[in-house]
């Protein structure tokens, strides 16, 4: 019997794999299927405070607007008893998915202001969640605002939040950082507990009929694991103190024993499992498990950062000699002449 | 709530402190509440000022409150007040507690029931603000004609004077009717009491219960209708017993006073509350009295305190009970040393020997002197006041005292205006005041859109329940529903505050918006050394040079220190947009120094977490961030001796508008219609089209700019602008030579009119800014895709250029519509509007079609219009937007009421066609006469294109001619009708309301007639002019007022409906979605010559969408499958037609994507989701089930004949086809 549990945010967890943000969070029975298939936990679909902002302004705007500005019509709707702005309907959750399933439950929040982040943190941690994910992704579009306000801009995230929440806070990154060590060990300095690489979100793509700006949602593949795999190899060998999760391309218990190697505490998916539905974790978990009694492994921990760009025979393949290798190879497979 | 000892009851049998609970509401939730308390079945239906009874009643039994007996009320919504009226009568009659609310026009429509109910002997109590009934014009505001009308009735009437009575006379009428047997009619002034925010003392469960006796209610069950007891009620009976019958009921009666007398004194017991049927107040030695009931006593009490206090000896008799009018308490309530009466009605009763408390009076009195109760008869005179919510002053009060100290005190005189025709009217002191200076008089200036009542009444509310004050509030909106002016009236003091009437000394002003001060005299009111608050803009110094010199003046004079702030910037600041309300607030409290300074504040924001506390968290934050933000804002001018500077008011209207215009319309839009004498009015309410376009209210921050570069002439932006702001038109390019620089223009391409000029040109003091014409251009520049042909740009910059260019546009001369094809896009937009500049709310979505009504038919109209939304922009005074053409034609107007619509307009259509039959009658009599050839042509003409018609204008014009030489009798005759040789268009417009519920009837029966006439239902799918409660064509799941859980049942298909007729043309159209359909159907209906119906979906503020979007979400409808287009065409050739057509694509949106872009929908998912998501997918279930069905109808064959069903008309359709006379 092969040993599967891991630690994750100070968390004991059943297993390695981990359910990350995704729509199939929003049913507590979706996710009692991926308890029962061996999730090690689940991160809820996030709660946007952006989202909640809008919906309470639209609808204070919309109830002001005309209110009071004629004499045979003082108001245009009725008077509800609720209108849900509140994110009551998300905590209700937490606490329903805390009630009925065994492994950690692990709340996601998007916050786009400071107010939002600690308050929404300090409910969501009353709601009962075992730890809370902060995504935080920010598109520096401003000419003055410099790569060094950005980090000082998750550092303060990160510390706003710790101050509020005594539980677990793992900090959800996009890759686009000139020195991402260093922001992690910043941000752990600042009370986050682990990291998750790397966040994908809603890109803008153009519509060539309606010549507008469209929203576009693309589901991972494989292909895109290698980014984080690089990062949680150096980060581990770097010996900075979080606990760290691979997110995007994970796909099969070959991604999962990879993102492990590199350094992973845990393997995150989504996008595999939205495309084969909940049961397909039990396939990766078996895999894994296959793979480590095939080999031999006697739990998932000898495996975590076992080829970290500390442990592994070759550290520069993490580095810039690897690029060069690999086009090297890319291009003679097709057998292009690089003439 | 504060509680506090305030009556101290010692005329209650044994003294006893009772504490009572402050709230403070206006008269309409006063009277609810109680309503609430005590029915078990409420029948409903919206008409101003009384639907927030209606409405609360339905929010409270949604929310489960409860009754008195532990159930919770059903309110049922009916169709129209008749048949709320009717299902009272019917849940009476089976022996449960029923009340309903009503005003004016509803109250009439109740009259055949209430008659029943009084007939029966049932207890029953219906509130009724009391407001003008139409005659010359409509009005909503307070009078009690309404109550008057149905004095007939047979039903108690208990007037309420106060918003504190209206609650207590609420259950004072519940109580009595039970014991009586004999109906109650509650009535209370509409809109003074109706509306008026008052600190009044809550009426508490236990007292209540303590009110009505069970016993009472038992037996009024008991005589409900049961099999197990059966009965027979309502029989018809004969000669031999009717009227012994009748009189059966006399004891009843004689009983009330003694009744309502007695529940009166157990009322005070239980609240130490004291009333009396007739109530005396003054010298107990007074010899001159005035007698009246209603809201305006309270001026009148005023009016006799300064009088005794200045040594006179004057008295007012209050009447509570006006029926059954008790004589001998009446009497009794004078006081012996009473010389001279003077007996005051809010009603008028043209040729009666004077107004009904008058008559009453008079035979009262007449009566106690015949029996020998009274030994003389004093002199007694009646005069009218107050009539549709014209103020009454204690000054007018003053006045009818003086008269009746006079040598011979005029009869049937009337007071608050001048009379210079009957010369009725009394000369009132304007000096005369009874304010006091303990008592706080503040007035506010905002825009409906800012927030300033609603804050208002708040801070009412807010001094009401967290001060020992005693507040009041009082609230006038102007008659527009965009950029409308609203003036807050409050009051407050130690003293309990009964001034019913607007404030007249202010010792503090605040003026919202900037931007007022041009139009509006803000400081008329102020009195010396009062506060001015003023929303700026500007710094200090700067403000003071923009303010109009006359303001200047009016400021150094009378002493008044001004204090502005930059409310705007702080709002933004705090991410509250344009709601500048919780940034004054504060403000206002410190400057008005109401309470101390950390109290107010934490009043203010315990009053924002109650008003905005459901909405979450983030509201709150932002509006606590306001109210902390405020103070450091708010800066004192320091006010220079003298005024400098250029700036002047401007003048109401522009010099070159026509007489009345400026004798009577001006002075209305100043605000100043108070002062018109009776002289400058039309004595039958007719008036003048054509007025909206002196009326520049300039209320657009943005207007849309034209870039003729990028122009594709789609006509769009002319078809879809609700205010008839923006204009196309084409023109010889020779006009241009003259022209203002930067008037924009281009070739036009069209293949019509060759070697044209074009323009697109915005009127920039009539846009709205509502951005609807920017949404639906759909031409773009290539390099930046954002600049349109048509962008939303800052007005101010452009107002110069904008302003010379539209008045030069103006002049340029239409195209012939005889040349151009109108049934088009651009033919239509490239004629002239008859609709223009209407006050709708900024993007309405109905006025758009009858815009487009008017350039197609406008010439030629006579419409008839339902009460709404449509007879409110289209004929509330000041002005109206329905104008004329070069030639003098243009729509003719005229609203009836809001049930009688279709057959209205059926009515105009017999006329039309009486006389038509009746011209060429006489036309073939006189043929000889008037020419062989062109009677022969005028007979036979063919009307069914623009060209035809002209040339019909040119023959009828050679005809009238030939007619003015002639001279003989019938000749003249002739020439008297000759006009309606021409062909005439009738249309018949409402709302929803009309055509779905309480006209249903009426217009089926229009459709039935087969007559040629033109229905346009302009379907916002609610009741849009009372504030959005839900009709018959609400669709499922959309949430609305009496809808408040979301509609449980889907909309009516009205189409569908008609069709079945077979011979009637029906059109589903939204412009948004299919502009060159909405105009065929136009067309296509008005050339169809029997009736037709168009049912055009008219997007609503009342659906909660981005109205700059509007159109969009017209689109969306259609997509969806929500509002399939279609057209049914009836036909009368032989076989094999079909006559339904499509016109719309099979569904490609789903519904909730669509729906959940509009709040009426999406507020259900936000309170209740799984309630949201059953009807939803019922809601979606009604679409598939529809498109399948008209999927269906599409090839079914039907020819319906088109036959006229009047014998003596000579056309039909078949004899049409044949080579009628179309």
């Amino acid at each position: 019997m092969v040993d599967l549990t891991t630690r994750y945010l100070g968390l004991q967890l059943c297993s390695p794999v981990v359910v990350s943000a995704s729509p199939l969070s929003d049913s507590i029975e979706t996710l009692q299927r991926l308890e029962q298939a061996g999730a090690g936990a689940v991160v809820l679909r996030s709660l946007f405070e952006e989202q909640i902002v809008h919906e309470a302004l639209d609808v204070h705007e919309l109830l002001e607007q005309w209110t009071d500005s004629y004499v045979e019509a003082q108001s245009f709707f009725p008077s509800l008893p609720e209108y849900n702005t509140h994110p009551a309907a998300y905590l209700e959750h937490i606490e329903r998915a805390r009630r009925d399933l065994q492994i950690p439950v692990i709340a996601s929040l998007n916050g786009v202001t400071a107010g939002g982040w600690t308050r929404y943190a300090r409910l969501i941690q009353d709601a009962g969640a075992s730890a809370i994910e902060l995504n935080i992704y920010f598109v520096a579009a401003n000419a003055d605002e410099t790569a060094a306000s950005v980090e000082d801009r998750y550092a303060s995230i990160v510390t706003a939040v710790r101050e509020q929440v005594s539980i677990p806070v793992a900090v959800k990154l996009g890759p686009f950082f000139s020195a991402l060590p260093a922001l992690i060990r910043r941000l752990a300095a600042c009370g986050a507990d682990g990291v998750v690489l790397f966040n994908r979100f809603m890109q803008p793509d153009i519509d060539l009929e309606t010549l507008s700006v469209v929203p576009s949602v693309h589901l991972s593949t494989p292909a895109e694991l290698t980014l984080p795999l690089r990062w949680l190899a150096i980060l581990r060998g770097l010996d900075v103190p979080v606990s760290l999760a691979a997110s995007t391309g994970v796909h099969s218990a070959a991604d999962v024993l990879k993102a492990l190697l590199a350094g992973a505490d845990v393997a995150m998916m989504a996008s595999a499992l939205l495309l084969h539905g909940p049961d397909h974790l039990r396939v990766v978990v078996d895999g894994v498990e296959a793979w480590l009694r095939e080999r031999d492994y006697l739990s998932v921990r000898q495996l975590v950062g076992s080829l970290s760009q500390a442990s592994c025979p070759d550290p520069a393949a993490f580095e810039r000699a690897h690029y060069m290798k690999a086009l090297v190879s890319y291009s003679g497979l097709n057998g292009w002449s690089t003439g | 709530m504060v509680r506090q000892v305030l009556f101290q009851d010692t005329t209650a049998e044994e003294t006893q402190d009772v504490t009572h609970e402050f709230v403070t509401v206006d008269g309409n939730e006063a009277a609810a509440h109680v309503a609430h308390k005590t029915s078990e079945v409420i029948a409903i239906y919206p008409i101003s000022p009384s639907s927030a009874m209606a409405e609360l009643c339905d929010g409270w039994s949604a929310e489960g409150k409860t009754n008195i007996f532990g159930t919770v009320p059903r309110v049922v919504q009916m169709q129209s007040e008749g048949g709320a009226a009717g299902a009272a009568h019917g849940a009476l009659i089976a022996g449960a507690l029923t009340t309903t609310f009503t005003s004016s026009q509803g109250l009439l429509l109740m009259l055949p029931n209430m008659f029943k109910i009084a007939g029966e002997l049932t207890p029953a109590v219906f509130h009724v603000a009391a407001r003008a009934v139409a005659t010359h014009a409509l009005s909503i505001f307070g009078d009690h004609s309404d109550v008057m009308a149905v004095r007939t009735a047979g039903w108690a009437m208990l007037c309420a004077a106060s918003v504190q009575e209206a609650q207590d006379f609420a259950l004072i009428s519940t109580a009595a009717t039970l014991r009586a047997r004999i109906p109650f009619l509650h009535f209370f002034d509409g809109y003074r009491t109706s509306h008026e925010v008052n600190k009044i003392v809550r009426v508490t469960d236990e007292q209540i219960t303590g009110m009505i006796d069970p016993g009472l209610v038992q037996e009024h069950r008991d005589r409900g209708l049961s099999p197990d007891h059966p009965v027979l009620r309502g029989s018809a009976q004969n000669p031999d017993v009717f009227f012994q019958a009748r009189e059966a009921c006399s004891p009843f009666y004689a009983r009330v006073p003694d009744i309502v007398q007695a529940e009166m004194d157990r009322f005070a017991s239980l609240t130490g509350r004291r009333y009396r049927i007739f109530e005396y107040m003054g010298a107990p030695d007074a010899t001159r009295v005035v007698v009246m009931m209603g809201s305006g006593a309270g001026a009148a009490q005023e009016a006799v305190e300064g009088l005794n206090a200045r040594g006179e000896r004057v008295g007012l008799l209050q009447v509570r009970l006006f029926r059954p009018f008790a004589v001998r308490a009446f009497v009794d309530a004078l006081p012996r040393s009473v010389r001279a009466l003077a007996v005051l009605d809010r009603t008028k009763e043209p040729g009666a020997p004077g107004e009904p408390l008058y008559q009453d009076v008079v035979a009262a009195l007449a009566e106690a002197v015949g029996d020998g109760h009274l030994t003389g008869m004093p002199r007694t005179i009646g005069g009218r006041y107050g009539l549709a919510s014209k103020e009454f002053t204690p000054a007018m009060a003053a006045a009818v005292f003086a008269e009746l100290d006079a040598a011979k005190p005029r009869n049937h005189f009337t007071v608050g205006i001048v009379d210079d025709v009957s010369h009725s009217s009394l000369t009132v002191d304007p000096s005369f005041t009874t304010e006091t200076p303990e008592t706080v008089r503040a007035l506010f200036y905002g825009l409906g859109s800012d927030g300033t009542v609603g804050a208002n009444k708040n801070s009412v509310k807010i001094i009401g329940e967290e001060t020992p004050l005693h507040a009041q509030g009082y609230f006038v909106y102007d008659s527009k529903k965009s950029g409308a002016v609203t003036i807050s009236h409050l009051r407050f003091g130690p003293n309990p505050i009964r001034s019913t009437y607007l404030v007249e000394r202010a010792t503090f002003v605040a003026c919202h918006q900037f931007n007022l001060l041009e139009r509006l005299d803000v400081l008329e009111f102020a009195e010396p050394g009062a506060v001015f608050l003023l929303n700026s803009p500007y710094a200090p110094g700067e403000t003071w040079e923009r303010l109009p010199v006359e303001l200047q003046e009016a400021i150094i004079e009378r002493g008044i220190r001004l204090f502005v702030i930059d409310a705007d910037r702080v709002a933004r600041e705090a991410g509250l947009g344009n709601r500048v309300n919780t940034v004054l607030q504060p403000c206002f409290f410190a400057l008005a120094n109401v309470m101390p300074h950390d109290e107010a504040i934490e009043a203010i924001k315990t009053a924002i977490r109650k008003t905005y506390g459901r909405r979450g968290e983030l509201v709150l934050e932002r509006n606590f961030a306001a109210v902390d933000a405020a103070l450091a804002a708010l800066q004192e001018v320091a006010v220079p001796p003298v005024s400098a500077g250029s700036r002047h008011r401007l003048p109401p209207v522009p010099p070159e508008a026509p007489d009345f215009v400026q004798r009577v319309t001006a002075m209305m839009l100043a605000g100043k219609g108070d002062l018109l004498p009776v002289s400058a009015l039309p004595v039958d309410g007719t008036f003048p089209t054509g007025t909206s376009r002196w009326e520049k209210r300039g209320i657009a921050a943005e207007i849309p700019i034209w870039d003729p570069s990028l122009c594709i002439e789609c006509a769009k932006c002319a078809l879809v602008c609700p205010h008839a702001a923006i204009r196309m038109k084409v023109y010889d390019p020779a006009l241009l030579g003259p022209a203002p620089d930067g008037f924009l223009h281009r070739e036009w391409t069209g293949r019509d009119l060759p070697g044209s000029a074009m323009t697109i040109q915005v009127a920039p003091d009539d846009c709205t800014g509502c951005g609807i014409c920017v949404d639906v251009c759909p031409a773009r520049s290539k390099s930046v895709l954002k600049h349109k042909s048509i962008n939303m740009e800052a007005r101010e910059p452009h107002l110069d250029r904008e302003r010379s260019s539209f008045a030069w546009f103006q002049q340029i001369p239409d195209v012939d519509r005889t040349t151009v094809q109108i049934g088009t896009i651009k033919g239509s937009q490239m004629v002239e509007p008859l609709f223009e500049f209407s006050g709708a709310c900024a993007g309405c979505g109905e006025t758009p079609y009858l815009k487009l009504l008017s350039q197609l038919f406008g010439d030629r109209s006579l419409i008839a219009n339902a009460t709404g939304c449509s007879s409110i922009y289209g004929g509330n005074l000041p002005t109206t937007p329905w104008t004329t053409n070069r030639d003098g034609r243009g729509p003719a107007w005229a609203n009836s009421l809001f049930e009688d619509n279709a057959e209205f307009g059926l009515g105009m259509r017999l006329a039309l066609d009486q006389h038509a039959l009746l011209a060429r009658h006489l036309l073939s009599g006189l043929a000889q006469a008037a020419g062989e050839d062109l009677a022969t042509e005028i007979l036979d003409a063919d009307q069914s294109s623009e060209a035809g018609i002209e040339q019909q204008r040119v023959r009828v014009a050679q005809l009238k001619e030939h007619l003015h030489r002639l001279a003989t009798p019938h000749a003249r005759e002739l020439l008297g009708v000759a006009d309606v040789l021409v062909k005439k268009s009738v249309w018949v417009v409402g709302g929803d309301g009309w055509a779905y519920d309480i006209g249903f009837g009426g217009l089926d029966h229009v459709l039935a007639s087969g007559r040629d006439i033109n229905i346009l239902v302009l379907d916002t799918e609610v009741y849009s002019n009372t504030g959005g409660q839900a009709s018959k064509a609400t669709p499922r799941a959309a949430v609305a007022k009496f809808a408040a859980a979301g509609k449980h049942v889907a909309k009516k298909d009205l189409g569908m409906i008609a069709s079945a007729y077979g011979n009637v043309y029906v059109a589903n159209i939204a412009m948004g979605a299919d502009n060159a359909q909405t105009v065929k159907a136009f067309v296509e209906a008005e050339a169809h010559p029997g009736p037709s119906l168009i049912l055009a979906y008219s997007h609503c503020i009342a659906h909660g969408i981005d109205m700059r979007a509007a159109m969009s979400h017209q689109r969306d409808a259609v997509a969806s499958g929500y509002w399939p287009l279609y057209r049914y065409r009836p036909r009368t050739s032989a076989s094999g037609e079909h006559p339904f057509q499509l016109d719309s694509k099979k569904p490609t949106l789903r519904f909730k994507d669509f729906a959940m872009s509009e709040a009426r929908f999406g507020m259900l998912d936000l309170a209740n989701p799984a309630e949201a998501e059953r009807l939803m997918q019922l809601a979606a279930d009604d679409i598939a089930e529809r498109w399948r069905l008209y999927e269906q109808i599409v090839s079914v064959e039907r020819t319906a004949p088109v036959i006229m069903d009047d014998e003596d008309h000579t056309r039909t359709a078949l004899a049409k086809e044949e080579g009628g006379d179309g």
